[in-house]
């Protein structure tokens, strides 16, 4: 029998395409979120906090389906990992909102107080982190481990970016301290967007798993069986 | 990673070597009259450890299994090819008592096959066919292996009602405490659980891990759940063929072969 006929492969499809669904509100969320901080657009920002339970809905249905999945069709193999893969991203995704929001909270902040000069380039790395989430999102569908494994070493930027943005907040807020607590926010901001592309680097070392069987997180500790993680 | 339509995977990414063999499976063919039914099986049964055979209907897991203590002996018209070493000695050497050979690997059929005798006899039976006399040796062995198929406890105060009046599942922890009565170092159970119900049929599972310290055990299962549950490695066979054999979490979490992963997750079979 043609396994895309069957009632289990077409549960699993539903599964991509609640998985889809949420990584398409998250991606909503990071854009609405970049918006309402670079525009100053504070009904955008509470769109963003209105719009979360959606995705925690969303997230919620995503596991039961999950569960059920594992316990009615006791999959094997690949509908194995692919079930597995799917419990843990969504939870990722879920978190991914979770910062789309604080990014909102800290615009409505931000917004309440004088601009302050733009000396930190946060639509690049909103940009960043937004292509990496869909990036990842792609790889899941595809089941494209080499996409999912390009996709993690764009982490970097985003880190190197977080780092040289903390420095260049820390030296405003020296020369302007009347700035401090802006600068603080926008600190805050910054990490926001790195954890997001942790977040999704997350989504593609799982994937790699689920496409090849491979388990390249952690690897220093998988390695050695000690040291430090590598998250 | 599963192998595409232009890439198959070598023997080592499908046949694992394991730690400490027992059992040496050589190149073994076989064929009922014309007809194959094992075509060049080449791989290793590990020492106290659980092996599950799987795969479809026909896919000769079950004629493998009999060659181990050479039941296919007993069907006309089959011939053999390759051999199957049990600690460096082969099984089929003309010179070996088949008798001796079925007491160092016992069997468990699919149907419980109690004899319309006592508990007790059932479990002596053996012993008494192998030249054991002394009722306190006899007592001892009888209660030691019903104790060993944790049967004891249910049947200590009827030992000598028939075997016949006991549950299905029990009549199949007798067969199994038959089995052990003689000391075997091999247990091959033949889809052992296939008519039995789910309580009965993990009582045999809980049966086998607690015996795994002991003897090595091969079992034949449709069911791939049970394979999974019970089993340390698993061999998956179709068609004659070896196709795959590894570790039972390797084998069904990553298996190698595009066949493997179809058969386990429902696609043919």
């Amino acid at each position: 029998m043609d396994p895309r006929t069957t009632h289990f492969a077409s549960r699993l499809d539903e599964l991509t395409q609640l998985v889809l669904r949420l990584g398409g509100l998250v991606e909503e969320a990071i854009g609405r979120s970049v918006h309402a901080l670079v525009d100053r657009d504070s009904g955008t920002a509470r769109k963003v906090l209105e719009s979360d339970h959606a995705i925690d809905r969303l997230e919620l249905e995503i596991d039961h389906l999950c569960l059920e999945l594992l316990l009615l069709q006791q999959p094997m193999a690949g509908d194995l990992r692919f079930i597995a893969t799917a419990m843990k991203i969504n939870s990722d995704l879920e978190r991914i909102g979770d910062h789309a929001v604080n990014i909102s909270e800290r615009a409505l902040e931000l917004n309440e107080a004088p601009p302050m000069p733009t000396f930190i380039d946060l639509p690049l790395m909103a940009t960043r982190a937004q292509a990496m989430v869909r990036d990842a999102l792609d790889a899941f569908v595809r089941r494209d481990a080499e996409l999912a494994v390009a996709t993690i070493a764009r982490d970097r930027e985003l880190n190197d970016q977080m780092r040289e943005n903390f420095t260049r907040l820390a030296d405003h807020a020296r020369e302007q301290p009347q700035d401090i607590d802006q600068a603080l926010r926008l600190s805050f901001v910054t990490k926001y967007f790195e954890r997001i592309g942790d977040m999704a680097k997350n989504v593609c070392e799982q994937v790699v798993f689920m496409a090849s069987g491979e388990v390249i997180k952690h690897q220093r500790v998988s390695r050695t069986g000690s040291g430090e993680d590598q998250s | 990673m599963s192998e595409s339509e232009t890439q198959t995977p070598d023997r080592k990414e499908l046949i694992t070597e394991v730690p400490s063999a027992l059992v040496s499976i050589r190149n073994l063919s076989l064929w009922y009259g014309a007809k194959q039914a094992l075509d060049k099986i080449d791989f290793e049964i590990p020492r106290k450890k659980i092996t599950a055979f799987i795969g479809p209907s026909g896919c000769g897991k079950s004629t493998l299994l009999r060659c181990l203590n050479r039941l296919n002996d007993l069907v006309d018209g089959v011939r053999m090819e390759g051999d199957i070493l049990m600690e460096g000695s082969s099984v089929n050497d003309p010179e070996i008592d088949v008798n001796m050979l079925r007491k160092r690997v016992g069997m468990v059929f699919q149907k419980s096959n109690p004899f319309p005798k006592s508990i007790y006899e059932n479990v002596a039976y053996g012993l008494r066919i192998h030249g054991v006399t002394s009722r306190r040796e006899l007592d001892e062995i009888v209660e030691r292996s019903l104790k060993q198929a944790a049967l004891w406890d249910e049947v200590k105060d009827r030992l000598d009602d028939s075997a016949l009046g006991m549950s299905g599942g029990q009549q199949q922890r007798l067969c199994i405490a038959r089995a052990l009565a003689v000391d075997p170092e091999v247990i091959l159970l033949d889809e052992p659980c296939s008519a039995l119900d789910p309580i009965a049929t993990g009582h045999i599972e809980e049966l086998m891990q607690s015996l795994k310290d002991e003897y090595t055990m091969v079992i034949v299962t449709h069911n791939m759940q049970q394979a999974s549950r019970v089993s340390d490695y698993t061999a998956f066979l179709y068609l004659g063929e070896l196709v795959e054999y590894k570790e039972t979490e390797k084998l069904f979490l990553t298996p190698a072969s595009r066949r493997t992963e179809d058969y386990i997750t429902g696609r043919f079979g």
